[in-house]
């Protein structure tokens, strides 16, 4: 008997698209359909990654309810399986997905409260590091503090959007009865793990390009002034209390100027 | 070379007990994790994982190794998993005998395999270089399955022991898996159990499986580990240690996981198995009190 090809790649092809003939060759005891059989795998997979999904997504699951989510997670599935046996990174692409998911279309919201999930469980799983004490910062020289960039803890992660996502994820996280929101405004999240647990905050404006900026590498200097550019209520001394609060920050590294004896 | 695990029964550890497992320390042999669970850079499952170890024999299981593709191995998995073994110190780790990834796309199944001369040779040579990568024996699963191949020629016995004895790997005997399997194709699974090479077992598996039911009426299994361990199976497994002695058991519990109560008690159930298997335990128990 001639052998296939590519025996694996049938069957795996065959897993993920539900109108495939089944791969040839497979035996069920006589008499039984070999169709239930192989279908007990399809659904393996479906069933496996979109618990996968439900875990990591919950604040979604919860927005749109058990049987849209495990309707949208299945397609998702079908169209983007997973690269890597890490499933604790899966769904990465679930927000890009939610953009372009029709059904998902009168919740503006979704794919940005996805984003949060994602950022959520990145910090969740980042590696360990310790933030610097409060009183570190307070004896560095401001001149100092501005010449100088950040290392920032690697469990930071930023979130930008039009719509209030801490608020609605707030609600959703810790409400047995979801909250209306009352403030319908954008909101940029920032997201830290300085130790046990992954702290949630909203940022006061011009924080997200603040950080952002830090984290490209800027000055505290350029950052303040990237922020100050972005909004005109940008103020550094409330944006470094609330980096320093969420532990987001590890150290400093002194500018090239101080470096280079100036 | 790592140590082996107690022979008593373990138990699949779930984030959701952490913390009664840190706060009562309940007397339980060992834990089991999925390898791929503890693959993030820190947090929360790091730290757990760590307090844990510090009390309690450790065994780790892959579930993304994909062994019996026939592709490489993805060897950046295989550091990652080395990376991990060096970390916690392991007393074993075990995989299965299925492939699971297909090129880069994972499809998070243990898939099944033809039984051929083909395949074996592709498996222990797998089996091998994992071996050899970790730097200690590997002990493969006997998978669940729910369709087989008309180009198998071998039994799945004897290709887990050709494995075995051609690449010197032990083997892990899933219980569960033996009766699910045997429902699904009508087969024996008292013949299977007593005909297997209980010699290289160096743990067994029990977990729960789903009854559903295929169009032509015939009982369908699934290896869910949704729920408690099935009296067959607990029959079933009884039959191990009254041959071998006792053996390290784990109970395997990873969806609709339950309270730690329910949890515990099917390890007593299969502590109780094993105590009632001792005598075969004598000449161990007479030899470590002769060393000591």
């Amino acid at each position: 008997m001639p052998q296939l090809a590519d025996p694996q790649g049938g069957f795996a092809a065959a897993l993920l698209d539900h109108a495939a003939a089944l791969p040839p060759g497979l035996v069920a005891p006589s008499g039984w359909p070999v169709e239930r059989r192989f279908r007990v795998y399809r659904n393996n997979v479906l069933a496996g990654l979109g618990s996968a999904l439900e875990l990591r997504f919950p604040v979604v699951r919860r927005l749109v309810g058990e049987a849209f989510f495990r309707a949208m997670a299945r397609d998702f599935v079908l169209a983007a399986p997973p690269r890597s046996p890490l499933l604790l990174h899966y769904g990465e692409g679930l927000p890009a997905f939610i953009e372009g998911f029709a059904p998902a279309a009168e919740l503006p919201y979704l794919a940005d409260v996805a984003r949060l999930e994602n950022a959520w469980w990145r910090a969740y799983h980042a590696a360990e590091a310790r933030p610097i004490e409060p009183a570190a910062l307070a004896v560095t020289e401001p001149a100092t503090l501005l010449m100088a960039s950040a290392q920032l803890h690697p469990s930071l992660q930023l979130v930008t959007s039009p719509h209030p996502i801490v608020a609605i994820w707030a609600t959703n996280t810790q409400d047995e009865t979801v909250r209306p929101i009352t403030a319908w405004t954008a909101q940029d999240a920032l997201v830290s793990r300085p130790g046990a647990a992954v702290e949630l905050r909203s940022l006061p404006p011009g924080g997200y390009r603040f950080l952002a900026a830090l984290l490209a590498g800027a000055s505290f200097a350029a950052a303040a002034e990237a922020a100050q550019a972005a909004s005109a209520q940008f103020d550094l001394a409330c944006n470094l209390k609330g980096m320093l609060e969420a532990g987001a920050l590890v150290g400093i590294r002194p500018g090239a100027e101080l470096e280079a004896g100036s | 070379m790592p140590s082996t695990l107690p022979c008593r029964a373990g138990v699949g550890l779930k984030p959701e007990h952490y913390r009664t497992i840190l706060a009562e320390a309940p007397a339980v042999g060992f834990f089991e994790v999925h390898a791929e669970n503890y693959m993030g850079a820190g947090g929360p499952p790091h730290r757990y994982l760590s307090a844990i170890r510090e009390r309690y024999p450790l065994s780790l299981h892959g579930v993304g190794l994909s062994i019996g593709a026939d592709r490489p191995l993805d060897l950046a998995h295989l550091a990652r998993l080395k990376a991990l073994i060096q970390r916690y110190e392991p007393s074993q780790f075990s995989e299965h005998l299925a492939w699971s990834s297909h090129g880069e796309v994972f499809l998070n199944d243990l898939l099944p395999l033809p039984y051929t001369d083909a395949t074996l040779a592709r498996i222990v040579d797998h089996v091998g270089q994992v071996q050899d990568a970790l730097g200690q024996r590997l002990l493969l699963e006997n998978p669940s399955t729910y369709v087989r191949f008309e180009e198998s020629s071998w039994s799945e016995i004897d290709f887990l022991a050709e494995i075995a004895r051609r690449s010197g790997c032990g083997l892990l005997l899933d219980v569960n898996n033996v009766f699910v399997s045997a429902t699904n194709h009508g087969f024996a699974a008292e013949a299977y159990v007593d005909a297997f090479p209980l010699g290289e077992v160096g743990e067994i598996h029990l977990g729960g499986h789903a009854p559903e039911a295929d169009e032509a009426g015939a009982v369908l299994l699934i290896d869910a580990h949704d729920r408690a361990v099935a009296d067959p199976v607990w029959q079933l497994y009884e039959r191990v240690p009254q041959r071998t002695g006792p053996l390290p058991t784990l109970i395997e519990w990873d969806d609709q996981v339950p309270a730690w109560p329910e949890l515990l008690a099917e390890a007593r159930r299969a502590d109780a198995c094993l105590a009632a298997a001792r005598p075969h335990k004598q000449p161990r128990e007479t030899r470590r009190a002769a060393a000591g």
